[in-house]
């Protein structure tokens, strides 16, 4: 596969974190790296364990097939493989693969002499992820706490889940969460539809600049946070709602028993009233 | 450091302690409720667990009494429930609910002076009302409370009023007209778990038979639905179910569909017959007593005390764990009831 002009420049050895050389070579591409090999590794150990749970499943029905965590009983233990202990080899693989792909993120942007948003930005979905079937798991005391990996079964175990806590929508952590979310969308829709402005001109019309967009949202809101900060905004944003959704989990069942209705009592008995 | 992130600082210290005080510690229990992995579990905290096992100890039972001999009803005057038991079976039975309900007041709560077969206080009349209720649930609702059984002390443990009875709700007093109309709710509730849904769904479903099923059967609103106000009403009398049990949704439900009986767990049958068993009791046995009660023990609309899940439940799954009084007193039981 040929090479792009500018790759030349980055196609360049060293950077690694570990190993050294060995593995630092691309392939078409593709940078391989000691963490692209384990990386490879666990993908295809944990997909591979998939197809066979769900070879010995019910189904091989896609929305349907489920790999479910251990019985609440096992507690913090191994299970047997027919009965949750390949959804925990599963998780093994899962972490494993994501915190490679993690790194190799990292040895790229070393490579690429840039920081590290990049897998910075990762690590947060890793974080959720490990928050939920790790973490979480860990604080209640059973690998069974973990979600089932299935499309419509874990689907369910949010539901379910959820009404643990009667209403999840009075947890403080997911309000926060949400709003972030929604935060993330209205910005993304507005800097998409001011860059598909700007870049689309009407016929006859010359392609806008940056100093245009600046004045198109200092007319209109009286503020414009500008080319680059509209990015830090971004990543800050989708981030925080992330970082707040590992929170409202963490906090349901190892800090907060009842409903969360019920959380918000320290209001009602505000001496204010 | 300078101002700014001081300020952050002291901010970021805030918000947290501010959750960290609002929240509860761990170690935390669970209970496992359905299949591996669909999530539905119980959540508890051993320390509340510890101290409702506390409030929730069953009392002695008095040694049980000789059956034979002649009966209460032809040795005493004016008994009219419970004379088919034996004299020694009704004296137990007498001093039983004595500790039970009136355990300071004694006697005197229910009987004026010496004449134990004078009518005249209010709370003899509305003592034979709960006789008859208590062996009705025991011979009738056994859908309900199987053979546990309740006994007079599983709703007033002693108290002489149980401590979880209800009132009709008169709601909050609001402007009227265009700018009041909050449909008794947006106001969280102590009835339905702090939640701002209706304040009081206990009219609708425990004493009239409100309709309590809102999903709807297809997957297409073919058909006109169940109101957003009528699924609310639902949702308020769930919350007070799992408030008074000391529960969550999941002890009966399987979220991903709550109406399907297939995927529900036991629990959700038991339940429906306790609602039918509640709606019972305050339409044959409270409601009837309507004019007996002073006004002290009336609502502010008027009306006589009612029962709720939480009369009996008071917090737990099974009402005092699920330890069975009435098998120490079969003078309660279903047994003597189904002979009459």
């Amino acid at each position: 596969m040929s090479m792009l002009s500018f790759e030349r420049k980055y196609r360049v050895r060293g950077g690694t974190l570990l190993g050294g050389d060995l593995f630092d070579f691309w392939v078409g591409p593709f940078y391989v790296g000691f963490f692209g090999v384990t990386t490879i590794f666990f993908a295809t150990l944990g997909t591979a364990l998939i197809v066979y749970g769900a070879a010995i499943g019910p189904t091989w029905n896609l929305w349907q097939i489920n790999i479910a965590p251990p019985d609440l009983s096992y507690g913090l233990r191994f299970a047997p493989l027919k009965e949750g202990g390949l959804w925990q080899l599963i998780t093994i693989c899962a972490v494993g693969s994501f915190c490679s792909w993690a790194l190799r993120e990292v040895e790229i942007c070393r490579k690429l002499g840039i920081g590290y948003h990049v897998p910075f930005a990762f690590s947060f979905a890793i974080l959720a992820y490990v928050t939920l079937v790790v973490f979480r798991p860990l604080l209640l005391g059973a690998w069974g706490h973990g979600f089932p990996y299935g499309i419509l079964s874990h689907l369910d175990w949010v539901s379910n889940t959820g009404y643990q806590y009667l209403h999840f929508h009075y947890n403080p952590a997911h309000m926060i969460a949400v709003s972030f979310f929604f935060t993330t969308c209205l910005a993304l829709s507005l800097h998409g539809a001011l860059i598909l402005s700007a870049t689309n001109p009407g016929k006859g019309e010359r392609m806008k600049t940056p100093e245009h967009e600046n004045t198109f949202f200092r007319d209109t809101i009286g503020y414009s946070i500008g080319p680059l900060g509209i990015h830090r905004l971004g990543l800050f944003l989708a981030l925080s709602a992330v970082f707040w959704s590992a929170v409202c989990i963490i906090i349901s069942g190892p800090f907060w028993t009842r409903g969360w209705p019920e959380w918000w009592g320290w209001w009602l008995n505000l001496p204010i009233w | 450091m300078n101002a700014n992130s001081r300020r952050l600082g002291a901010l970021l210290v805030l918000g947290v302690s501010a959750l960290v005080v609002g929240c509860e510690r761990p170690p935390t229990e669970t209970v496992q409720r359905g299949y591996r992995g669909t999530g539905m579990v119980g959540v508890y905290n051993p320390r509340t667990v510890a101290d409702l096992q506390a409030a929730n100890k069953v009392p002695d039972p008095t040694p049980a009494a000789e059956s034979g001999g002649p009966s209460a009803g032809t040795q005493f005057k004016n008994v009219k429930v419970l004379n088919d038991l034996s004299v020694a079976e009704f004296t137990r039975v007498m001093v039983a609910i004595t500790s039970w309900v009136s355990p300071k007041e004694g006697c005197a709560y229910c009987h004026k002076g010496a004449d134990l077969a004078d009518d005249s206080m209010y709370t003899k009349v509305v003592a034979r009302k709960m006789l008859q209720m208590t062996r009705h649930i025991n011979a009738d609702w056994k859908n309900h409370v199987a053979d546990t059984g309740v006994t007079c002390y599983t709703c007033h443990r002693g108290n002489p009023v149980p401590a979880n009875v209800w009132h009709d709700d008169p709601g909050a007093r609001m402007a009227k007209g265009f700018a009041g109309g909050l449909g008794d709710q947006n106001m969280p509730g102590t009835k339905v778990g702090l939640t701002a849904m209706p304040n009081d769904p206990f009219g609708q479903y425990f004493v009239k038979d409100g309709p309590i099923r809102v999903v709807a059967t297809g997957a297409l609103p073919a058909a006109p639905g169940k109101s957003i106000v009528q699924t609310e009403w639902t949702y308020s009398l769930m919350m007070h179910m799992s408030e008074s049990l000391g529960v969550n949704c999941t002890y009966c439900h399987n979220s991903r569909s709550f109406a399907e009986w297939n995927t529900s767990s036991p629990p959700r049958t038991t339940a429906w017959h306790g609602i039918r068993m509640v709606r019972d009791l305050n339409v044959g046995f409270l409601e009837p007593l309507n004019g007996v009660f002073p006004k002290e023990q009336l609502g502010p609309k008027g009306d006589v005390p009612k029962v709720s899940c939480a009369t009996c439940h008071q917090g737990v799954y099974k009402p005092l764990y699920g330890a069975s009084m009435a098998k120490d007193y079969p003078e309660l039981g279903g047994a003597h009831a189904a002979a009459k």
